[in-house]
């Protein structure tokens, strides 16, 4: 749980999950540096790369990110109808349900990706979001396309 | 991890495709090496922030790790990066290690990407070759308690920023000129403020308001606290101020309708909702001599329609044709078209001066302007919600709007304080505080609503001043008396004789004969339940943002906060500004305000909005989207899909390009997410650096 405890340790030798995040500017990275201020204890397994908006996340780099060895894709932008670019999270959600069968077509679960809407006032949503991910990514384990690409 | 991370060259090198023309060298495809990551020399400092990094970190680590990254040739460390001499540091290592690009590893690039793009330059590069590592809002802050997993992910941000910043290219912020004129939506006191200092300081202001006069809320009071001014005395000599100003063009009765464009330029579309009644200035430009409405009132005379006065809460009847109170700006009638029966009576007593026509259309206007301020204001929250207290079930429940009106002189019981069941003046009148704010039940609002202690301690006065032998009981949590003299008030008010009572009230019961209500609380200094008898109920009803600011807002392109309010550049050090470049808050639409308050940050939002426009001209910052035209096929997918209209096809050598109008480019990026073929290159945020990111990450050496 996100909370100011921080979450609980991870056993030694525990699956640690590889997660990239890629995060519109205007709405989740700042949602997320909200979450700094309000020292929102999270997970620390997700690697964070900064777009202007989530319509510049070009499917590639979702795959790249999984060929790469990804265990998880976070993609986080703003809530339908405030995109700083208008409609840009529209265009990223799309291309998203496209990757998303992709995904399984190729026998990955498509719960390694996902997309969250954070605005730039939901620094404790930022907390949830991260645990869940987190979570998630645990529970499905290592991505078999990781293994297979060794 | 280690096993993971040993890929780097069979996945870089998999799927190359098209090769890179001399004009475009850097501008590789996926997975390609580009040239220029093997010839950079990266700096990389990390902050400490005191001990906020350092406390959560091994600082020492990240360094020494840091030292092993590809293409870094030179790492140090510092406790203040920010501060000048650690600003120092950066410009001594840029010429002493012919650095090529700057990784700062601190806090989040919103706040101090800026700070260190000069430091770059003042080293001598180019500002857009730094790149940032967040290892402070989004790593020390959030991983207190884990060291281990803080010093990796840090690492880990360090790497994918060198990643980066081995690939940034020089980028030229565009310069473009700020169109002299302003614009200010919503023209209650905060929007009249603003409206007044940019005019004042020599700006066309154009100043947008909804309905048909100017004044806002504040005109619907009757004094304001604690000074106990008439608030009509103090407001309607800036309403006159407004209406008389040769800089302001005051447009009532209108809403946005479109905006396009950037700071600088915004091209704005305003409806101007059919009115119905012609001004003098306009009826003298369609030849009418000596007519247009001056405002008699002969026409509401005569009209027939009867419908509840908004400005007095539905406690008066108004016209079909109507002015809202006596002071209106402009004295201008307006026809509610919704109610209008076109009976023409109206038209016909008028006469020669044929201000009525009764068959206008909505008109679109469309303006050019340098800068905007919002200042939409507040509405009050249906407080009706909360059963509970049973207001509009039993007539003598009020909100405190509904007070300020029948206390009010012009109000309509002429100032002769009645409660509506049957028109007899109260002996008992209990005032429930927090009626809606400070609410977590999920059916209120769970900000404080800020001015209703304040104005609540001002109706105990005011009923204590005019009718003597009134008891007034005010039910409370807290008394929040905050400003500059406002806790003498509250003194003053308990000396006054009116009875604090502090408890939430539960329940509300009318006795069906006398209209009496039984107000059920718990009074918690006593710990007992406590009921009473009282003749009339004013709830302090929480506010919350007006009707239309979710759709102004997006017109605007700002964000709002989880409860609505206009979301603010940063809370406090920006509270004016938004993340829209030229785009300012003024008032209660940002957060519930009182009048002092309202005022400050309305001058503060006009001050901010005049710098563009006196500085004449604003930088871009230059992430344009750029056509590779050695890679575009002319499918133009990218054409439909710019929310801007900025990218167009056109012929060039025989073949169809797309073309990018750099004005119109906001730097979004979706064409470049989409384009089949790779062809578009996205300043600062290009295909290749971002793929460098996802592989230092994930591919990149031992940690």
């Amino acid at each position: 749980m996100a909370g100011h405890e921080g979450p609980p340790k991870r056993e030694e030798g525990a699956f640690k999950p590889k997660i990239i995040g890629i995060l519109c500017n205007w709405c989740s990275y700042a949602g997320a540096d909200l979450a700094g201020g309000g020292r929102i204890q999270y997970p620390p397994d997700v690697r964070v790369v900064r777009v202007m908006c989530t319509g510049r996340i070009d499917p590639l780099f979702i795959m790249k990110a999984f060929t790469d060895g990804a265990d998880g894709v976070l993609i986080s932008g703003c809530h339908f109808g405030d995109c700083h670019y208008l409609e840009g999270n529209y265009k990223a959600a799309k291309r998203l349900f496209l990757v998303k069968n992709l995904l399984k077509n190729i026998g990955l679960e498509d719960k390694r990706l996902r997309m969250t809407f954070v605005s730039a006032s939901e620094g404790a949503k930022w907390g949830q979001v991260i645990t869940d991910v987190v979570k998630t990514v645990e529970e499905l384990g290592p991505s078999p396309l990781a293994e297979l690409m060794k | 991890m280690a096993e993971r991370k040993t890929k780097k060259e069979t996945a870089s090198t998999k799927d190359t495709t098209a090769a890179v023309t001399k004009q475009a060298p850097a501008k590789a495809a996926i997975g390609e090496q580009p040239q220029k990551a093997k010839e950079a020399r990266v700096g990389v400092f990390i902050c400490h922030c005191g001990t906020n990094i350092a406390g959560s970190m091994d600082i020492n680590a990240v360094q020494d790790y840091a030292k092993t990254i590809p293409n870094v040739a030179y790492v140090d460390n510092y406790k203040y990066m920010c501060s000048m001499p650690g600003q120092a540091v950066i410009d001594k290592a840029i010429h002493e290690n012919k650095l090529t690009g700057v990784v700062v590893a601190a806090c989040s690039p919103r706040l101090h990407e800026p700070t260190f793009r000069t430091a770059t330059k003042e080293g001598g590069l180019n500002p857009f070759k730094f790149e940032m590592a967040n290892i402070r809002e989004q790593n020390s802050w959030v991983h207190m308690h884990d060291q281990e997993g803080a010093t990796d992910k840090a690492k880990d941000a360090v790497r994918i920023a060198v990643a980066k910043a081995s690939l940034l290219e020089d980028l030229f912020p565009k310069s473009v000129p700020v169109e002299k004129a302003a614009m200010v939506v919503g023209a209650g006191i905060a929007g009249m403020q603003a409206a007044l200092d940019l005019a004042n300081a020599g700006i066309k202001t154009y100043l947008i308001e909804k309905t048909p006069t100017i004044g806002g809320r504040m005109s619907q009071l009757d004094k304001t606290f604690p000074t106990l001014d008439c608030s009509q005395c103090i407001l309607t000599p800036k309403m006159v101020d407004v209406g008389r100003n040769e800089n302001i063009e005051l447009m009532t009765y209108s809403e946005v309708e479109s905006v396009e464009g950037y700071i600088g330029n915004f091209d704005v579309t305003i409806r101007k909702k059919a009115r119905g009644v012609l001004s003098v200035g306009e009826a003298e430009a369609m030849g009418i001599v000596g007519g247009g409405c001056n405002g008699c009132g002969d026409c509401e005379a005569v009209c027939p329609v009867v419908q509840p006065n908004t400005f007095e809460e539905g406690m008066k009847p108004r016209k079909a044709i109507y002015i809202q109170h006596p002071q209106v700006v402009p004295l201008l009638y307006t026809i509610d078209f919704e109610s209008c029966i076109k009976c023409e009576l109206c038209v016909k007593i008028c006469g020669e001066k044929k201000a009525i026509e009764l068959n206008k259309e909505d008109e679109f206007v469309k303006v050019k302007v340098g800068t905007a301020i919002l200042a939409t204001g507040y509405d009050i929250f249906p407080v009706e919600n909360k059963t509970e207290w049973g207001y509009k079930r039993y007539e003598n429940v009020i909100t405190s709007l509904e007070f300020e009106r029948l206390i009010c002189a012009s109000g309509p019981t002429g100032g002769h304080m009645v409660r509506p069941s049957d028109g007899v003046a109260p002996k008992r009148v209990a005032f429930l505080l927090c009626a809606g704010s400070r609410d977590n039940t999920g059916n209120g609002k769970p900000y404080c609503s800020r001015f209703c202690c304040m104005y609540s301690l001002k109706h105990a006065h005011q009923l204590i001043e005019k009718m003597p032998g009134v008891q007034p009981y005010i039910f409370y949590m807290d008394i929040r008396s905050f400003g500059k003299m406002y806790e003498e008030f509250y003194y003053r008010i308990q000396d006054e004789g009116a009875k604090f009572i502090r408890g939430r009230v539960s329940n509300i019961l009318e006795d069906p004969g006398s209209k009496n209500l039984m107000v059920f609380a718990d009074d918690t200094l006593l710990d007992r339940p406590m009921k009473l008898e009282v003749d009339l109920v004013v709830l302090a009803a929480a506010i919350q943002p007006a009707a239309d600011t979710n759709r102004t807002r997006k017109l605007f392109g700002v964000s709002c906060s989880m409860d609505g309010w206009l979301l603010e550049a940063h809370p406090k050090l920006n509270p004016c500004g938004t993340t829209t470049a030229g785009v300012f808050l003024a008032g209660a639409c940002q957060a519930p305000k009182d009048i002092p308050d309202t005022v400050a940050s309305a001058e503060g939002a006009a001050s901010a909005a005049s710098i563009p426009i006196h500085v004449g001209h604003v930088e871009l910052e230059p992430y344009f989207a750029v056509c590779i035209e050695e890679k575009c096929a002319g499918c133009g997918m990218c054409v439909n899909l710019c929310p801007y209209t900025a990218l167009a096809l056109i012929e060039k050598d025989g073949r169809k390009v797309m073309q990018v109008t750099e004005a119109k480019c906001k730097g979004c990026g979706t064409c470049g997410g989409f384009c089949p073929g790779g062809a578009i290159w996205m300043n600062h945020f290009a295909t290749p650096q971002i793929i460098a990111q996802i592989d230092a990450f994930l591919l990149g050496g031992e940690q």
